[in-house]
């Protein structure tokens, strides 16, 4: 299998001066990408262009060979599904964040209990929520999941339950993009490293 | 039956200054430093009345015509006032020219339609302004709660958004907030009116002379006017900064989200 993303030459203009400029890069269809780099060098602004909560000012994104913007967007982002670095839940139960009256399948494939899905979902831990996040974006059937630093909240143990998760999620075939600043994350558990160079 | 209608003079205005010399004779010894403001605002109220006198004289005195072009320049300046208030709203003057405008046309509309009022420059100019002064308000609203709420959210919006959530979903729950805070403070006076304050156009109309009954059919409709004006505007402002927050693509804005790299 070939390449699921390509960035070409991308550039993404910031505040004061481009965030990324003349990127180019790779992200293979299966197994876990990791993006490492300094602080600053733009991963985060890297990842959201792949669903579009951003566009590049030049250059473009290419998903299977066709530039990002030729799809639809609502579409796109329910197969590019993107969780964020602090989870957020939205009001009411988990059940009804899953968006599903009987989540107990969804539930069980990230670690958590059955019983969980009528807890309010603000009620959680944060390392429970971020496992409910990745639940609520597995439960749209997506062939992508980006993560950006989903670990960067949690404790050491809930850390090492989501890396687990992410990694056998990726083992079931889901093209997984995880933003990292921690080089022991992506040597133990990626399968690509995409260096995003400093400035 | 004695009214003020016609028995206040130039004298008469003169010697109720005397009431502001007090407030200023209070902000002297209790070292407020208001004076100087109370001398402008005593000063600029009276040229801007005594000048928009003269127009609506001139309006009013065959010069019907000239209504439309009274009440433009009028939402002109609401929606510079407005969108002012809101500037970190992109577009802002115009967003809330449109909402000031169509919240105008719309209760002028219905009222003169269903015969409520009569078409002439003596009902519609000051009908009109009364509705853009509170929907001027209802529109700022509006429209700084929703871009302030967004800017704060960012996180929930774009998670929403991440989920394949269009702008108009994403943004529902501080939309709503927004409509609801644009809107209370009208809701709240219509409840209240005759209770805790007697209404201008009411208080006015008894001043020159009407009967009680009278004024108050006619504070009736001026409330529900001014209800239904700021609801227009509130809806239609909505409407608009949501659709200037977020791109055509179902993206936040970037003025909004400047993001961790």
């Amino acid at each position: 299998m070939g390449d699921r993303f390509e960035y070409v030459d991308v550039r993404v203009d910031g505040d004061d001066g481009p965030i990324v400029s003349g990127f180019s890069a790779r992200i293979a269809a299966v197994g876990l990408t990791a993006v490492t780099g300094p602080s600053g060098a733009g991963k985060t602004t890297l990842v959201r262009l792949l669903n579009r909560l951003d566009d590049p000012d030049s250059g473009g994104v290419l998903l299977d060979g066709e530039d990002v913007r030729s799809y639809d967007v609502l579409a796109l982002r329910r197969r590019v599904q993107y969780v964020g670095q602090v989870p957020v839940t939205f009001p009411g139960t988990v059940a009804a964040n899953l968006g599903c009256a009987d989540p107990s399948v969804l539930l069980q494939r990230v670690g958590l209990p059955a019983s969980m899905a009528g807890r309010e979902a603000d009620r959680l831990s944060v390392g429970e929520a971020q496992r409910m996040c990745l639940a609520r974006a597995l439960a749209l059937e997506p062939e992508v999941l980006v993560l950006d630093e989903p670990t960067s909240a949690l404790d050491t143990t809930s850390k090492e339950g989501v890396e687990a998760l992410v990694v056998s999620l990726a083992a079931d075939g889901l093209t997984v993009v995880m933003v990292t600043h921690d080089p022991r994350q992506a040597s133990h558990l990626a399968d690509h490293v995409l260096e995003v160079p400093g400035k | 039956m004695t009214d003020l209608s016609g028995a206040i003079g130039y004298k008469d205005v003169a010697l109720a200054v005397a009431l502001v010399a007090v407030g200023a004779a209070v902000s002297r010894v209790r070292r407020l430093d208001l004076e100087g403001d109370m001398l402008i605002a005593t000063v600029r109220s009276f040229v801007q009345l005594l000048a928009i006198g003269y127009v609506l004289a001139f309006v009013f005195d065959g010069h019907g015509g000239m209504s439309a072009a009274l009440l433009a320049v009028m939402t002109v300046v609401a929606a510079l006032t407005a969108g002012g208030r809101a500037k970190r709203v992109p577009g802002a003057r115009v967003v809330a020219g449109i909402a000031l405008a169509s919240a105008t046309l719309a209760t002028l509309g219905v009222l003169t339609a269903l015969g409520i009022v009569p078409v002439d420059a003596r009902t519609i100019v000051p009908l009109g302004s009364m509705v853009l002064s509170n929907a001027m308000a209802s529109a700022a609203l509006v429209m700084t709660g929703l871009r302030d709420d967004l800017a704060a959210h960012r996180r929930e919006v774009e998670a929403r958004l991440s989920l394949g959530h269009t702008s108009h979903q994403a943004s529902l729950p501080w939309h709503r907030r927004a409509l609801r805070t644009g809107m209370l403070p009208i809701v709240d006076n219509t409840k209240v009116v005759g209770l805790v304050a007697l209404p201008g156009a009411m208080t006015g109309m008894i001043l020159a002379g009407a009967e009680p009954l009278e004024a108050i059919r006619l504070q009736l409709v001026v409330m529900y006017m001014i209800l239904g004006g700021n609801a227009f505007a509130s809806v239609v402002a909505g409407e608009l900064t949501v659709r200037r927050l977020f791109t055509a693509d179902h993206q936040l804005v970037r003025s909004l989200r400047r993001t961790p790299r």
